[in-house]
């Protein structure tokens, strides 16, 4: 089998194109989904690409339509990800992140516990004994998309979606749990809230977290 | 050093340039210009590099004092622009002298209004850009759109500029124009060219023929409409089956179908990613038009290939390229 038949690569509009790398959000898919990133950010500059964005299951190639072409850039690609299970990762880290649960900071846990039939502080020792892996960013500038949740504390999103939420809000929607970088709306069940800051852009890097990060919640005392 | 001072600033008036490319991996949208071309353009007509930052005004435009001898021009939206209370047109290089005041009024034709300063708009750059991002507050002034007070420095003028601005005596309007480009509509029905999306066979075949060919519907734009996307209201659109999808990288012009039916078409401030069927994908060429038309305009996709959209997006880089060189056989 090829490699193009392995990771089909498709147009993403006429200035880009999409590579997938598995059907599924699983541990396999996302380390072919790192090690994609890793790579195609260093295709020849003549093929006009700009910028390579990785999601869950799928890797982006942005490219300047004056300078490049589909055709030219999919062959490449398809060429840079002949070999692609030899390209090496950074080890992966593990960031804490300490949380205030409940009370004012996560006026939420309560009605999540009552979803889940535990009390709110065995939904807050469910919540802070998992280890997260970061799938991606998107959404928002830092946002994490975390797998790893508890089966037991996947909740239903609010029906209507809160006008104002607090940058720092950690957050539970449907089977996924996140950190909102900024003051915004959301409709996520917001059971904690954490001082890191998720995004900083006069920091380097920018985003606190990223693809292929573990994460861990810790409770400090409110 | 030359500024702009805001006296006051319009609906929504914000400092852009051509975006953020480099950070989608980290969750940063792109962000820039709406009308790419249109802020090229005013660019190139004051002598600056095309990516320079300029002001994306918006229908109802602000008022602006000029602190110093200014070159400038307007490309995009037809939006009543008046330099002392005298008309002032598109495409058009003018050399205002200091103290003048930019204003503008009644919105012709069009949506938003590129107004390019030589020598650009000086604010810091933040992540490769000067692009104004306000969900995020980065970018422009304080990561927001401009506020009455606000003093814009701007850059230092390149040889281009000065070129120009040694050519064109202080308070007069050049005579010279680019040319015929295309003129900004607004209110109107549009054609917005397109390609299937990745998602367009899983429409049944009534929403697919809505999509193209001789069957091609009317969509308007509703009032949910910003820089981050355009909700467009029409016949609704139905999967044959449902789909279960992760979120997958979206770009500028792809065309999202929620729950409900009524598509929405991604632009300047999307996010980097999005978890709705993808059905169409604008083609580069067209931006330009989505982006001056406001809620109300009435729109209708028409497909193409691959190959017709980029021959379509070169045709169009071959205009700007040929208004480069009319601009400095201007300057020999």
């Amino acid at each position: 089998m090829t490699s193009a038949a392995l990771f089909p690569i498709e147009p993403l509009g006429d200035a880009a194109l999409l590579v997938r790398l598995g059907d599924a959000i699983d541990e396999v898919t996302h380390v072919r989904v790192r090690q994609a990133h890793s790579r195609l950010r260093h295709l020849p500059p003549a093929l006009g690409g700009c910028e390579v964005v990785p999601a869950f299951t799928t890797v982006a190639v942005h490219f300047d339509l004056a300078r490049g072409t589909y055709a030219a850039l999919a062959a490449a690609v398809a060429a840079a990800l002949a070999d692609l299970e030899h390209e090496p990762l950074p080890a992966s880290r593990t960031i804490t992140v300490p949380v205030r649960y409940g009370g004012g900071h996560g006026p939420d846990l309560e009605y999540v516990a009552a979803q889940a039939g535990l009390t709110p502080e065995e939904v807050v020792r469910r919540h802070a004994a998992g280890a997260y892996l970061v799938h991606m960013i998107g959404f928002a500038p830092g946002f994490p998309y975390l797998g790893g949740l508890d089966p037991r504390l996947a909740c239903p999103r609010r029906e209507t979606p809160r006008t104002h939420v607090p940058a720092g809000s950690v957050g539970i929607g449907g089977s996924q749990t996140g950190i909102y970088p900024f003051d915004s709306p959301g409709g996520w069940q917001l059971i904690g809230r954490t001082d890191l800051v998720l995004f900083a852009a006069d920091r380097e890097p920018a985003s606190l977290l990223a693809a292929g990060d573990r994460v861990r919640f810790r409770e400090v005392s409110r | 050093m030359s500024a702009v001072h805001v006296l006051r600033p319009g609906l929504l008036t914000t400092v852009q340039d051509l975006g953020r490319t480099g950070h989608q991996y980290a969750g940063v949208p792109v962000g820039g210009a709406m009308d790419r071309y249109a802020l090229r353009l005013a660019n190139l007509l004051v002598g600056n590099a095309e990516s320079d930052a300029a002001l994306e005004v918006t229908l109802l435009g602000p008022t602006l004092e000029l602190q110093g001898d200014v070159l400038l021009s307007i490309a995009g939206a037809h939006l009543s622009a008046t330099l002392d209370e005298r008309p002032l047109p598109n495409g058009r290089t003018v050399h205002a002298p200091a103290g003048a005041r930019l204003a503008f009024g009644r919105p012709v034709a069009g949506c938003r209004a590129y107004v390019a300063f030589a020598g650009g708009i000086a604010v810091p750059s933040v992540l490769g850009s000067r692009a104004t991002y306000p969900r995020a507050r980065l970018g422009g002034v304080d990561g927001r759109a401009l506020a009455a007070g606000d003093l814009l420095p701007l850059g230092e003028l390149g040889a281009r500029s000065h070129r120009l601005a040694a050519a064109l005596p202080r308070g007069r309007v050049a005579s010279w124009t680019p040319g015929p480009h295309e003129p900004a509509r607004t209110g109107a029905a549009i054609e917005v060219r397109a390609l299937r999306g990745a998602h367009f066979d899983a429409l049944t075949p009534e929403s697919r023929s809505a999509l193209r060919g001789e069957a091609a519907q009317w969509f308007t734009i509703t009032g949910e409409a910003d820089r981050m996307g355009y909700r467009l209201d029409g016949p609704g659109l139905e999967l044959a089956a449902p789909l279960e999808l992760v979120s997958e990288p979206v770009a500028f012009g792809t065309v999202q179908l929620p729950p409900g039916g009524q598509p929405i078409v991604l632009m300047a401030d999307r996010q980097t990613t999005g978890g709705y069927p993808r059905v169409l994908e604008a083609i580069s060429a067209d931006l330009p038009l989505l982006a001056q038309a406001a809620p109300g305009a009435r729109i209708r996709f028409r497909e193409v290939s691959l190959a017709e959209a980029r021959r379509l997006y070169l045709a169009r880089e071959h205009e700007l390229a040929r208004i480069a060189l009319a601009i400095d056989l201007q300057l020999a």
